[in-house]
């Protein structure tokens, strides 16, 4: 049972990566559009994430359920040392959640609707970017368990170059799939033009955020080179991850939008897996070298009999009505 | 204000905050499952807009609940570690389920707003069922995870550690099943209430009447009957209570002596310093009664308590007395709705009646609140009963108080827009559904 929650917990953090982020990016998207535009890009988005964006932050739920029920030294050793970034992670997800909602179910559209917008795409800039805060941090080395001040306890663990590379990393990843996501939604050639330049941006950002997470590997002394180059897997998916993003844009130039998504996709999964599987199954890197290991910290055994189970029926009962949420509305209205 | 007096501020604001959208979550799909029914079944357009206009209320509550939700779930661990990293594993199982029922619910919400014209529409009607039993299920599996913490069951303390840990155990507690019975009935009593209230409320202004008498009808067809089994429900609670927690049981009746019998103390003011009671009304034997189901029983007083385990006194005293004090109320009311209905076939030209709903818009929810702060307060100094103080689970990162100033500014203001917001749909009902051809407004 231990590898079927492990299996989850990779699963919904990737899943919540993939989907939860592609929404992220939507917002990120219209924030870089300019204003004659926004309206149509709001329009296409919403027809998008509409019914499904409860559905997308779910896995970020299952994810930290998994977290605290197996794991909970892992939560807990987060949420006192990461605590300035989770909050203000949880201040985006609930101005984003609640602007985006309460912007279409408003019955009067007046100049409210500027101020749900404004807040819409600043906190979807902001959420993602300190998600990313506190991955980068999770592997940054700099979580301090001993720490003696309040700067080194909890601002330090988190403000270093490295996480925030990571942040703008994640941020700019999050655009990518969304304007990716929203090339196969649109109606007008027009529409798609304006959703591959974008696609175009953010792909340069990633890759200038990507070498600026190495750089600050370097400088702080995690050890991403040996993570991502001299392992084998980890060579190998970041080859594949360079790969598919050539091949994405080949096809795009060909004007095949359908598998876009699916390589845009597997190109973020496959960067997730070479930053994750030389280390794994630690989880936590701490200062001084000590690591927080997954087996270590996992929970008593019936627990995690009980929260396999859990997760196993879940999913049973889940995934097809999930499959047939996405299949659903996927269905152009011609 | 300290870090451990700020921390538990911001859960039980948050808390607070979160129950109101979770407990409209979980009971407006049930009414909109009625009307919804209505329309499939007799096609007339009333029923239709009146799900309508519900489900656009409820997309609002909704986002605000899951929002505040997803905060919670970070904020145990934010806010109490030292708590959770013992507690996660042996209480998790409820919040595994959970989260699956939190899934279904998302999925099916989004068929149900999204999927008007798009859906076989008994399989619509089916995803908004679906919407409520799930949110219901979550209700009452977040409520076993609470119960545990009163009730702690499912392992063993022996010299500091938790072992021999069983998660099915822990969430079948003792407490599970008397506070999930009592949580949905008050959730139903509430919303039930302040919905049938507004829609009173524009029966009163002559606004489309037949449009809020029909719906005045669904809302308050489920909080009557809720009303008049929460005093059952209560009644079995208490009892449970007195068995598992007496020192909660003398706070909330102030009971500072051991007696036998006990008198009920209705009102009154305490005096937590000299620790006496004035001012109330004495009902002898009846706390004997309540609490042991024997005129005659001894009811265990504080003094029967070390005094580092007593809770707050006063603020479980009057926290409990308005609870119960609005229960009874609203059960008056319902009896006298059931009555009116009765003799005249129609409350319309009952307009003292539909005032009375009016007045009692908001009292569910206080009633509601005022509920959870004896569980919790009464709890207090415990986390988890008789085994870990809070004080031992907060967090060490000081500055607390600033969180909590912060995230009040953000509760306070969210709670003005979504009442902003209501307060639109409302009165936009009369031009969105003025003519049968609603459909331009669909999305
Ligand atoms: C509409 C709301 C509402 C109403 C009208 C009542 N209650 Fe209540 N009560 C709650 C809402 C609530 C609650 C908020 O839902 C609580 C908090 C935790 C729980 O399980 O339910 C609660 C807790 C609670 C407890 C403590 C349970 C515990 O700590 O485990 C007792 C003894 C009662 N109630 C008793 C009563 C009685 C005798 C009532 C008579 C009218 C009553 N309640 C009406
Ligand atoms: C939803 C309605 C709830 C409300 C309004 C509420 C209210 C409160 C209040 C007033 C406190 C502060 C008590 C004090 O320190 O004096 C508190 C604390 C707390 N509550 Fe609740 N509570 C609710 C439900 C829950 C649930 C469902 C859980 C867990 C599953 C929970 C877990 C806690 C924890 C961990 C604390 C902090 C520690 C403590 O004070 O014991 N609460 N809550
Ligand atoms: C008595 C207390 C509680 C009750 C009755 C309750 C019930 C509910 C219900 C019915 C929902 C779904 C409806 C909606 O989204 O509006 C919900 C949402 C949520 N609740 Fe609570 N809850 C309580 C306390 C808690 C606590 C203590 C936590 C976390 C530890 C929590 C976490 C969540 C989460 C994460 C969601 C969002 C799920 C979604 O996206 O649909 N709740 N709650």
């Amino acid at each position: 049972m231990e590898q079927v929650v492990i299996i989850f917990l990779c699963l919904a953090i990737l899943l919540y990566f993939l989907l939860g982020g592609a929404d992220f990016g939507a917002g990120i998207i219209e924030l870089f559009t300019s204003e004659k535009n926004r309206s149509k890009t709001r329009n296409t988005m919403y027809h998008a994430i509409g019914p499904v964006w409860e559905a997308n932050h779910m896995w970020l739920i299952i994810a930290i359920v998994i977290l605290f029920v197996g794991f909970p030294l892992i939560y807990t050793t987060m949420s006192v040392h990461l605590h300035i970034p989770l909050a203000i992670m949880l201040i985006g997800i609930i101005a984003r959640g609640t602007a985006f909602v309460f912007r279409h179910y408003d019955a009067v559209k007046d100049n409210m609707q500027g101020i749900y917008n404004q807040v819409f795409v600043y906190s979807s800039f902001i959420t993602p970017l300190f998600l990313g805060i506190i991955a980068g941090s999770v592997l940054s080395g700099q979580i301090d368990l001993n720490a003696n001040n309040f700067a080194d306890a909890y601002i330090f663990s988190w403000l270093n170059w490295f996480s925030i590379s990571v942040g703008l990393f994640t941020t700019a990843l999050c655009g990518f799939l969304a304007a990716i996501y929203l090339i196969g939604e649109c109606k007008t050639v027009e529409d798609k033009k304006r959703f591959i330049k974008k696609a175009e941006y953010m792909n340069i950002a990633a890759v200038v955020f990507g070498a600026m997470v190495f750089f600050s590997a370097a400088m702080e002394n995690v050890p991403l080179m040996n993570w991502v180059i001299y392992n084998k897997v980890g060579l190998t998916a970041v080859s594949l991850a360079s790969l598919s993003l050539v091949l994405l844009w080949y096809l795009l130039l060909k004007g095949k939008t359908k598998i876009l998504r699916l390589l845009a996709g597997f190109q973020v999964t496959m960067i997730l897996v070479a930053i994750s599987y030389a280390h794994f199954p630690n989880f936590i890197r701490l200062k001084g070298g000590e690591v927080i290991s997954l087996y270590t910290t996992i929970g008593p055994d019936k627990t995690i009999q009980s929260l396999g189970w859990a997760l196993v029926l879940g999913s049973l009962l889940i995934l097809p009505f999930l499959g047939y949420l996405f299949y659903k509305f996927q269905q152009k209205e011609e | 204000m300290d870090d451990f007096l700020a921390a538990r501020s911001q859960m039980a604001l948050s808390l607070g905050f979160h129950i109101i959208y979770a407990c409209i979550g979980m009971v407006m799909p049930f009414f909109m499952a009625v009307s919804h029914y209505k329309w499939l079944k007799t096609n007339n357009e009333v029923y239709k807009h009146i799900t309508k206009a519900w489900s656009k209320g409820v997309a609002i509550f909704f986002a605000t609940g899951a929002v505040s939700g997803t905060m919670l779930s970070f904020e145990l661990g934010l806010l109490w570690p030292k708590f959770m990293e013992h507690a996660g594993p042996i209480f998790g199982m409820p919040f595994s389920l959970e989260g699956t029922a939190f899934f279904i619910e998302a999925i099916a919400l989004g068929f149900f707003l999204y999927g008007w014209e798009k859906l076989n529409k008994w399989f619509h009607w089916f995803t908004g069922v679906v919407v409520g039993v799930s949110g219901l299920a979550s209700g009452i599996l977040v409520v076993a995870a609470n119960a545990w913490m009163n009730s702690p069951a499912g392992f063993e303390y022996v010299n500091g550690q938790y072992t021999n840990i069983d998660p099915i155990k822990a969430m079948f507690n003792d407490a599970w099943f008397t506070q999930a019975l009592h949580m949905c009935l008050a959730a139903f009593t509430a919303t039930g209430f302040a919905v049938a209230g507004v829609h009173a409320l524009m029966i009163l202004k002559k606004q489309h009447t037949d449009f809020h008498y029909k719906s005045f009808k669904i809302a308050a067809a489920f909080a009557t009957v809720a009303a008049l089994l929460q005093p059952i429900s209560g009644d079995i609670s208490a009892k449970d209570v007195a068995q598992r927690q007496p020192a909660k049981l003398a706070a909330m009746e102030a009971l500072y002596k051991t007696e036998k019998p006990a008198p009920l103390l209705i009102g009154g003011i305490v005096d937590e310093k000299n620790k006496t009671v004035s001012k109330a009304i004495e009902i002898p034997g009846a706390l004997s009664f309540l609490a042991h189901g024997d005129f005659k029983a001894e009811v265990k007083g504080l003094d029967q308590i070390p005094e580092d385990e007593h809770p707050p006194v006063a603020i479980t005293h009057y926290a409990f007395q308005i609870m119960v004090g609005l229960g009874t109320i609203m059960m008056v009311i319902s009896v006298t709705y059931i009555i009116v209905l009765w003799r005249r076939k129609t409350v319309l030209n009952s307009k003292w009646l539909l005032k009375l709903f009016v007045f009692a818009i908001p009292l569910g929810y206080i009633a509601l609140e005022a509920g959870w702060t004896v569980t919790e307060v009464g709890r207090q100094p415990w986390i988890i009963n008789g085994i870990m103080r809070t004080k031992d689970a907060v967090t060490p990162m000081p500055g607390i108080a600033w969180s909590f100033y912060l995230f009040s500014a953000i509760y306070f203001s969210l709670s003005l827009i979504v009442i902003f917001l209501l307060y639109r749909q409302i009165k936009m009902v009369p031009v969105l559904y003025q003519s049968s051809n609603t459909d331009s407004w669909n999305k």
